[in-house]
C-alpha cells in the first residue's frame, strides 16, 4: 500500500493579546500600538504556561523564523511568508584578526527572503498579524528596505499596500519597492516627516500600518534574529553583538530575544553585550548612551546611510537602556568609515552589505579601536540589508575595470602590470 | 493667541471626542496648560506633572518637530496649528 501524504490542517491564526510596557495594562489582540491609558508602546502576551520545544525539536523544523513560533505573537499557523529568516551566520577569520578578538560572525540578513532585508523578519510577522485581523490594506512608512519588505510580502499575500518613503532615496530601493505593484508615495521631507504622516495616516483610515498600528506584533519578528544566532552558534550565546540602530527597535529585541532563551533554558550562560551603531550624520541613540539620561534629543539626519536616517527614533530609549544593562555601549562612524567598512566586509567576508552593514563593520572596528571589545570576545556582527540596494555609496570608490580586446597578448600585459 | 490643535483619535477620547480644539496661549507650554485645565483627563497626557512634555506624545507646531524650536518655551501666534502625534510609531 502507497503512503499518501495527508495536508496538515492549519490552525486558526489568532493574535496574542497586549499588555502595556509602561503601566502594565492589558487589553485584548487588535491592530493599536499604543495603550490608550498612558500611550505607552504596547508588547504582545505570551501564555508563560504554553508548552516549550527543545532544542531538537526547533533544529527538526523548516528552515525559517517560523520555528521559533512559541515566541511569535500568535496562536495558530502562519498563512503567509512562511520562508522568511534563517538566514546563515558567517565566521569571518579575517575580520576576528582586525578586531583583535576571538571570534567573528556575519549574521548575514543580505540574504533574508523575499527582499533581501532584515525586515523581511518584521513584516513576516505583519502581515500575518493583517491576516489575523482581516485587514486588507497594509502600509508603511519607510526608509527604504521596509517598504521593499512591505511591497512584496503584501504582493504575495494579495494585500493592497500603501508605502510611504522620503523624497531622497536611493534607486534600488525606489525600484525594489514598485516593482511588486504597491501604491507607492514620495514624500517631501525626511523619514520623520514621513513618519509623522504615517501616524495620522493610521489613525484616519485604519489600514494595518506595519510599524504604526500593527507595531506590536511587528516588532517581534526583530527577535528571530538573537534565536538564530543562539541556535547557528550551536546553542550558546556569543559575548558581544554589534547591531545598526535607525529607530532602535532591533536593539531592543535582540535583548529581549536572547532573554527570552535563557529564561526558556534553551542556552546557558548570560545575555551578549550589545552595541549599537549608527552614522555620525545621524546618532540620537549613540549620543543618548555617551550623554546618559532618559530622553533623545532628535537630529536633523546627513549621511548616506539612509536607511538608518531616522533623527526621532521611537526606541531610542529602549535601545541605550538595553545596551547600558548589557553592559554594552554604541559607536557612530563617519560616512567615509562606513563605505570603508562595506568594502572591508566584501573583501574579507564575501558579503555585500548595503550602508547600514558598513556602518555596523565601522562601528565594531571603532569600539575596538576603543577597548570596547576583549581578547576572548566572540563577536556577531548583525549585517541587515543587501549591497546592491545602495550601489551609489561604493560606486565612485571603486577601481574602474580595465578594457581590453579580446586578445590573449592583452590579458598577457595585464597579468604582467597587475601587482 | 488662538491656536488649533489637532488630537489623535487615542487622545480625542479624552476631550470629549474633539479631534480638533482651540487653545490659547503665547507659548505651546501655555497652550498646552489651557488644555489640561479644560480637559483634567487630556491633561496628564499632554504635559507631565513638572509641565513638560509628556514623553509619550510628540508635538509638531506647523508641522515641523517642536523640539526643534525650544520645545514647550516655542512661541505661537493666532492661527498656529499644533498636531499632537503618539511617540511610539516608525522604524
Amino acid at each position: 500500500m502507497t503512503a499518501t501524504a495527508t495536508p496538515k490542517t492549519k490552525r486558526a491564526l489568532r493574535a496574542l493579546p497586549l499588555r502595556c510596557r509602561n503601566c502594565g495594562v492589558e487589553r485584548g489582540a487588535a491592530p493599536l500600538a499604543i495603550c490608550e491609558q498612558c500611550l505607552g508602546p504596547l508588547d504582545p502576551v505570551y501564555d508563560p504556561q504554553r508548552p516549550l520545544p527543545d532544542p531538537a525539536t526547533i533544529a527538526a523544523r523548516p528552515p525559517s523564523l517560523w520555528r521559533y513560533r512559541e515566541w511569535l505573537p500568535f496562536e495558530g499557523d502562519p498563512l503567509y511568508s512562511e520562508d522568511s529568516g534563517f538566514t546563515p551566520l558567517v565566521a569571518a577569520p579575517a575580520l576576528a584578526r582586525r578586531l583583535g578578538v576571538a571570534g567573528v560572525w556575519i549574521k548575514n540578513d543580505t540574504v533574508c527572503h523575499p527582499s533581501l532585508s532584515f525586515k523581511d523578519r518584521v513584516v513576516a510577522v505583519a502581515i500575518n498579524a493583517a491576516a489575523a485581523f482581516q485587514l486588507d490594506t497594509v502600509g508603511c512608512a519607510s526608509t527604504g528596505n521596509l517598504a521593499n519588505a512591505v511591497a512584496a510580502h503584501a504582493a504575495r499575500a494579495g494585500l493592497t499596500a500603501w508605502v510611504f518613503i522620503p523624497e531622497e532615496l536611493e534607486a534600488g530601493k525606489v525600484v525594489g519597492t514598485s516593482i511588486y505593484g504597491p501604491k507607492l508615495v514620495r514624500v517631501r521631507g525626511t523619514y520623520d516627516d514621513v513618519n509623522r504622516l504615517c501616524a495620522q495616516v493610521a489613525d484616519r483610515f485604519g489600514w494595518g500600518i506595519v510599524n504604526v498600528n500593527l507595531r506590536g506584533y511587528y516588532g517581534e519578528g526583530s527577535k528571530t534574529v538573537a534565536y538564530e544566532i543562539v541556535e547557528q552558534l550551536g546553542w550558546r550565546c556569543p559575548t558581544a553583538v554589534v547591531a545598526p540602530m535607525a529607530g532602535g527597535s532591533l536593539l531592543s529585541k535582540l535583548r529581549k530575544g536572547f532573554g527570552e532563551f535563557l529564561e526558556a533554558g534553551l542556552v546557558r550562560g548570560t545575555s551578549p553585550r550589545l552595541y549599537g551603531a549608527q552614522a555620525a550624520g545621524c546618532a540620537p541613540i549613540v549620543r543618548l548612551v555617551e550623554r546618559g539620561g532618559s530622553t533623545i534629543e532628535p537630529e536633523v539626519p546627513h549621511t548616506i546611510a539612509r536607511s538608518l536616517a531616522i533623527g526621532n527614533p521611537a526606541d531610542g530609549v529602549f535601545a541605550a537602556r538595553a545596551m547600558w544593562e548589557s553592559g554594552g555601549w554604541a559607536a557612530a562612524v563617519s560616512d567615509d568609515a562606513l563605505i570603508e567598512g562595506i568594502r572591508l566586509l566584501a573583501e574579507d567576508v564575501g558579503v555585500f552589505a548595503e550602508t547600514a552593514g558598513g556602518v555596523t563593520v565601522a562601528a565594531a572596528l571603532a569600539l575596538a579601536r576603543a577597548g570596547r571589545l576583549r581578547p576572548d570576545d566572540e563577536v556577531v556582527l548583525c549585517v541587515t540589508g543587501h549591497g546592491l540596494k545602495t550601489v551609489e555609496a561604493v560606486t565612485g570608490v571603486l577601481p574602474e575595470a580595465p578594457l581590453i580586446a579580446a586578445r590573449l597578448r592583452e590579458v598577457a600585459a595585464l597579468v604582467e602590470r597587475t601587482p | 493667541m488662538s491656536i488649533t490643535v489637532n488630537l489623535p483619535s487615542v487622545l480625542a477620547a479624552h476631550a470629549g471626542g474633539a479631534r480638533t480644539i482651540q487653545a490659547t496661549g503665547r507659548t505651546l507650554g501655555e497652550a498646552m496648560a489651557d488644555l489640561a485645565a479644560r480637559f483634567p483627563a487630556l491633561g496628564p497626557r499632554l504635559q507631565d506633572k513638572d509641565g513638560n512634555p509628556y514623553p509619550f506624545v510628540v508635538f509638531y507646531l506647523n508641522d515641523e518637530d517642536v523640539r526643534f524650536h525650544g520645545g514647550f518655551a516655542a512661541p505661537v501666534a493666532d492661527g498656529d496649528e499644533v498636531t499632537v502625534i503618539p511617540a511610539i510609531a516608525g522604524g
